[in-house]
């Protein structure tokens, strides 16, 4: 077994004059387009809109992102960090499998090669590795010694591990109804981790509020202030699909929505692709995925609205509840211009979703693929979905996090003495069972 | 009556640095709440509000602590002694 050697954590009270942030080279408001130095800002001065990343890309080709390290920062030289971010201690993600799903393509009815982007597979069991490694480059580029979070659990244990890793401090702030192993793998990092009476958008809006107080002068939450650099990690799920592809698109993407950013960023991972010619340019439709217990994008979508109306979640998927998504009018945007569509399922679809995953492919996934699955059924009974086409679902989550949302559904087959004649007897009753 | 007001990071510089400010409205809503907030720290509610006097798109406002996208909007009644907090709208996930 081998291992990376990695940099020491960067001394933070040297933060530099002028932060390295590689290819990116100011913020700029999605609204009104005013743009504004790299810093921890996240928010439009003049119109509250949010603040992305802008690039001016440079000397990006096949051959210098082959040539990168077997993970996510092969893709450093189009996301906003020093080309040195990925020798700094970090959970180093990224590069998950594409699984290509033929079993469940058939138990679905379709006859275009179907995919799953795997993203269980990172060092926490979710994508917000992704998004935590580039927020904490951020971080240290900025001389945030704290990295703290608002989350559903996915990205506690994101934050909490890579903090960890780094030997940083982290604060991690969670809703306290969360699923218990969330919070225990959260906990067993070690760090802060503070669970608030009171639903995700309550937790939320507590960070925002703690932003910008004295006493967080020295954190960057990494969904907050951090937010335009940690949403930009999202694009490395397209790059990799795009390259894992053979480098080209596919012609169908169905991603669950929480706050709306996964989305938006695998759109916008193609798009760069295709401006810089890494890839050729054929057409893609995104589809969104939500639970219906916490659907506000979806209900937004099918009633032709452009603005999203907050909601109080009531879903098993916790991952994706998040009752006032930021993103959600992007990816109203970016399903629309590409000419998907956006369905929601019921929670006991969203275990048939987990379960037909698992049965026909052996991945597991949490809740969230489970919507993802769902929704990818919903749309083909409902013909929004051309089953022979190229299709990537994401799975953005392991199933060993939500095991409370299936504990009531699956079991062992049978309870038995250690006898022969007993398994014999089992076995003759399931197989007739299933005949 | 009186009724204090949580001011965002991003809108300091409206309120000499100050994070809380008190104001008395005339009107006992969210509406009359902005329109005192206006007077003492002048050019702060064209930050909040959009061209159409509605709340721009990505600003939370709560009158204690309730969204009021989930009540009446700038009807809100706000009630002595409340407190309203503005909040960025673009976090999370």
């Amino acid at each position: 077994m081998t291992t990376t050697p990695v940099a020491p954590f960067t001394d933070l009270d040297a933060a530099p004059a002028t932060p390295d942030f590689g290819p990116a080279t100011q913020l700029t408001c999605r609204e009104c387009g005013t743009s504004y130095s790299l810093g921890a800002a996240y928010a439009c001065v003049e119109c509250f809109g949010p603040l992305e990343v802008g690039y001016d890309f440079s000397g990006v080709s096949r051959a210098v992102i082959e040539s990168g390290p077997q993970n996510m920062w092969r893709y450093s030289c189009l996301l906003p960090v020093a080309s040195y971010a990925g020798d700094e201690r970090n959970l180093n993600p990224g590069l998950t499998r594409l699984v290509r799903a033929d079993n469940l393509a058939t138990a679905l009815g379709i006859t275009g090669t179907l995919w799953v982007k795997d993203d269980s597979g990172n060092p926490t069991h979710s994508f917000k590795d992704r998004v935590v490694a580039v927020a904490q480059s951020a971080a240290r580029r900025l001389g945030l010694g704290t990295i703290a979070c608002a989350s559903t659990g996915n990205l506690a244990n994101a934050v909490a591990a890579a903090a960890a890793r780094a030997g940083q401090d982290s604060v991690v702030v969670i809703p306290s109804n969360l699923e218990s192993g969330k919070v225990l793998t959260t906990a067993a990092y070690g760090g802060i981790l503070l669970a608030v009476d009171g639903n995700y958008d309550d937790v939320n809006r507590l960070c925002s509020e703690l932003v910008g107080d004295p006493l967080t002068a020295d954190w960057g939450f990494v969904n907050v202030n951090l937010r335009p650099y940690y949403a930009e990690g999202s694009k490395t799920v397209g790059y990799e699909i795009a390259e894992q592809l053979g480098w080209r698109l596919p012609q169908q993407v169905v991603a669950p929505i929480a706050s709306g950013s996964l989305l938006t960023k695998v759109d916008k991972a193609f798009r760069e692709f295709v401006s810089l010619g890494l890839v050729e340019e054929t057409p893609w439709k995104v589809f969104g995925a939500q639970a219906t217990g916490c659907s506000p994008v979806s209900q937004a979508f099918r009633a032709g609205h452009d603005v999203v109306r907050p909601v109080r979640p009531d879903t098993i998927a916790k991952s994706l509840a998040i009752g006032n998504p930021a993103d959600g009018p992007y990816a109203l945007d970016v399903v629309r211009r590409t000419g998907g569509a956006i369905e929601d399922v019921s929670d006991a679809e969203v275990v048939e979703g987990i379960r037909l995953l698992a049965e026909t492919e052996g991945i597991f996934a949490e809740t969230a693929g489970g919507v993802v699955v769902a929704t990818l059924r919903k749309l083909l009974a409902t013909g929004q979905l051309d089953p022979t086409q190229e299709t990537v679902i994401l799975n953005t989550g392991d199933g060993l996090k939500t095991l409370d949302a299936i504990a009531e559904h699956v079991g062992p087959t049978a309870t038995i003495a250690h006898d022969v004649d007993e398994v014999t007897r089992v076995l003759a009753e399931h197989h007739a069972r299933h005949r | 009556m009186s009724v204090s007001v949580r001011i965002p990071t991003i809108l300091r510089t409206y309120t000499g640095g100050a994070s809380e400010v008190t104001v008395d409205p005339t009107e006992a809503t969210l509406s009359g709440v902005l329109d005192a907030l206006e007077a003492v720290a002048p050019g702060i509610r064209t930050r909040v509000l959009d061209d159409t006097g509605a709340l721009r798109r990505f600003v939370n406002v709560y009158v204690a602590d309730e969204d009021v996208r989930f009540t009446d909007g700038l009807a809100t009644p706000v009630p002595e002694g409340a407190q309203v907090s503005i909040i960025p709208a673009v976090a999370g996930g």
